[in-house]
């Protein structure tokens, strides 16, 4: 049921919604909010074909999944935690040099004992002894978790589900180590918590993505190139 | 989007009579446990591939549950349920569904929602006994089915334990070689560590700090830990204490300061591992690589050979089965003997298991059984069964 016009999902506030709009605006594409200033629609100067859409930026990786939206800006994790098979889903047309963060497992700095994760997999016997539990994982990231222990060996452990201030959940006791994402790793710190040395499970940033599934014709397909030739011809290549 | 009933339902249960006949001939009792399972249990014991395959939810008592992703679990608990004290012997028997997440593209053949026929037997103390009956009530089955051309692969994780037993290398090394055979590369990583270069083990810790620790004095080494902590202003948090840390610590210097695993040792771990051939030539290969090395495992092979014997007994063709050391490292429950069943020859059914099973003695204590059960099933994947049987008529 495809209408003709593209919807382009942009995150709905904060730094990630005022960078988004500048990066946008560096390429040409000037984004106007339509209705009243606090609506959630709006419109790119020029591009009569192209519906805005603002929403939150998890939500965005939903509204692409689903097909709802041609074209989003969002987190690279945000994507890859809510799709497990993501790259049939989306393609991640390009890196826009912002919203940096590591989603990264730590453990308590006090582990001397650990510091790959090979070595987390190795006390995870004596911890079940000595606790009579496996150890927990507190993050909000279970997709992510789930599959970079599982790459890694990892098996014996559980996932507690944390939904804010997961760094302060190992000194709590309701979690033994986390998976979380960071910037620059002062907030681990303050917590007493180490990253483990193959502890980076991504590095995230937001991207500018499609979604494959979307209802694609001529018309969207056309207003995609003209946003996506913009941006690239702007946004210099990151490493 | 393909709606998701089950496909051809009056030709699944027409062949679930016809293989749940053959069940209940052998002597199993027909069950049906739950499908929704508290999630705990199930996540203790299943690999993690099948865990992060496993829909998990909360109810609104706030419980963690989960739908089944595969009936052995739910059978061991019912046994449990019925007997405590877990010391009858018990058979049965299932035809019902499993749960298992499957990625969006994955093949149609692959349906979150699918029929297991199966059968459990536990307390069974004659083993080599109870698993060639196992095999052939399976075999019957897919033959009353109208499956009878089908090729074995068989495997046994306890001739591997019984290497490991017969290498002179500290217990410890054995524990991690045994924790990592699921996983065919760290398992190899970890044996060119223990043969190359055991004194990497202490790389991690800080210089200062490794100096002051010595295996022989717990006491010592922990105070110096705790040192260690004072003086870079580490705090320790969590419920890990710092004995447990410092105890870890100590085995990963003692390790350090072992022989190395000799050469020798770690090629007789690997060319056993590498080990394939046919079933009926396994037990003599086996014995000329125990010879050659110089190690023992004669019981193991007693054992092995008295299985394939009585398979023969019960009726079982062995000469085309294929035996395969590494067989059986994917499913993380089994601890002896393992088996799967393919559709003979060269078509496109013949690279899917059509049935599978093997011994999982550890579960029962691990669902709640206060001892050990001598414990085996396997189960027909029925839709295959089906595509497989239709396949082979058209």
């Amino acid at each position: 049921m495809s209408t003709g016009r593209l919807v382009f999902a942009i995150p709905s506030k904060g730094r990630l919604m005022e960078l988004t709009l500048s990066e946008l605006a560096k390429a040409g594409l000037e984004v106007r909010k339509t209705g009243n200033k606090r609506g959630y629609r709006g419109e790119i100067v020029g591009l009569p074909d192209v519906d805005v859409a603002f929403i939150s930026a998890s939500e965005i990786a939903w509204y692409l999944k689903s097909g709802r939206a041609h074209l989003g800006v969002t987190g690279e994790d945000l994507i890859r935690e809510q799709m497990t098979d993501a790259d049939q889903r989306v393609e991640f047309i390009k890196k826009l040099g912002f919203g940096q963060a590591d989603v990264v497992v730590a453990v308590p700095s006090s582990w001397l004992d650990v510091r790959t994760m090979a070595q987390l997999d190795e006390i995870a016997a004596s911890f079940q002894r000595e606790h009579g539990r496996w150890f927990r994982v507190a993050t909000k990231y279970m997709t992510l978790t789930r599959q970079f222990f599982a790459a890694k060996g990892v098996s014996d452990y559980r996932i507690v589900e944390s939904l804010g201030a997961t760094e302060g959940t190992p000194a709590a006791g309701t979690a033994d180590l986390i998976v979380d994402i960071t910037s620059t790793g002062a907030t681990l710190a303050a917590n007493g918590l180490r990253i483990l040395d193959d502890g980076v499970i991504l590095k995230s940033e937001a991207n500018l993505v499609a979604s494959k599934v979307a209802p694609w014709c001529e018309a969207t397909r056309a207003a995609k190139q003209r946003i996506v030739s913009q941006i690239l011809t702007s946004v210099p290549n990151h490493s | 989007m393909a709606a998701e009933s089950a496909r051809d339902f009056e030709l699944l249960q027409v062949q679930a009579a016809k293989i749940m006949a053959i069940y209940s001939r052998d002597g199993y009792e027909f069950v049906a446990p739950a499908m929704i399972q508290p999630a705990g249990v199930f996540l203790d014991v299943i690999g993690e591939d099948l865990r992060a395959r496993t829909y998990v939810f909360t109810d609104p008592d706030g419980d963690e549950l989960c739908l089944r992703p595969d009936l052995t679990v739910p059978t061991c608990r019912l046994h449990l349920e019925r007997n405590p004290a877990a010391d009858r012997p018990a058979r049965y028997c299932y035809n019902g569904a499993a749960f298992r997440f499957q990625p969006q593209g994955a093949d149609s053949a692959q349906t979150r929602e699918f029929r297991q026929a199966g059968i459990e037997s536990f307390g069974a103390a004659d083993r080599e006994q109870a698993e060639a009956e196992t095999v052939a009530t399976i075999l019957a089955a897919l033959k009353a089915a109208g499956l009878a051309d089908v090729r074995l692969q068989l495997g046994d994780l306890g001739m591997f334990s019984a290497m490991l037993r017969s290498v002179d290398i500290p217990e410890r090394w054995r524990q991690r070689l045994r924790h990592h055979f699921w996983r065919p590369e760290a398992f190899r990583a970890e044996l060119k560590r223990l043969t190359e270069a055991p004194s990497d083990l202490v790389k991690h810790i800080p210089a200062e700090l490794v100096a002051n620790l010595n295996p022989d004095d717990p006491v010592g080494s922990e105070q110096a830990v705790q040192g260690y902590f004072d003086a870079t202003g580490i705090e320790a948090i969590g419920v890990r204490t710092t004995a447990e840390v410092t105890a870890n610590l100590l085995e990963h210097v003692a390790d350090s300061n072992a022989k190395p695993l000799s050469k020798k040792t770690s090629r007789v771990i690997e060319r056993y591992v590498d080990l394939a051939a046919p079933a009926d030539k396994a037990g003599a290969a086996i014995k000329d690589l125990a010879r050659e090395e110089g190690v023992d495992v004669s019981d193991a092979l007693v054992v092995f050979q008295r299985r394939l014997d009585l398979m023969r007994k019960a009726g079982i063709d062995v000469s085309t089965a294929e035996f395969s050391a590494e067989f059986g490292r994917t499913f993380e429950y089994y601890t002896g003997f393992v088996f799967e069943a393919f559709v003979a020859g060269d078509s496109l059914f013949s690279f899917r298991a059509v049935a599978g099973g093997g011994r999982y003695d550890d579960l029962m204590t691990a669902v709640g059984a206060p001892q050990e059960v001598a414990a085996i099933g396997a189960a027909i994947h029925t839709e295959r069964l089906l595509a497989a049987i239709a396949g082979g008529a058209s």
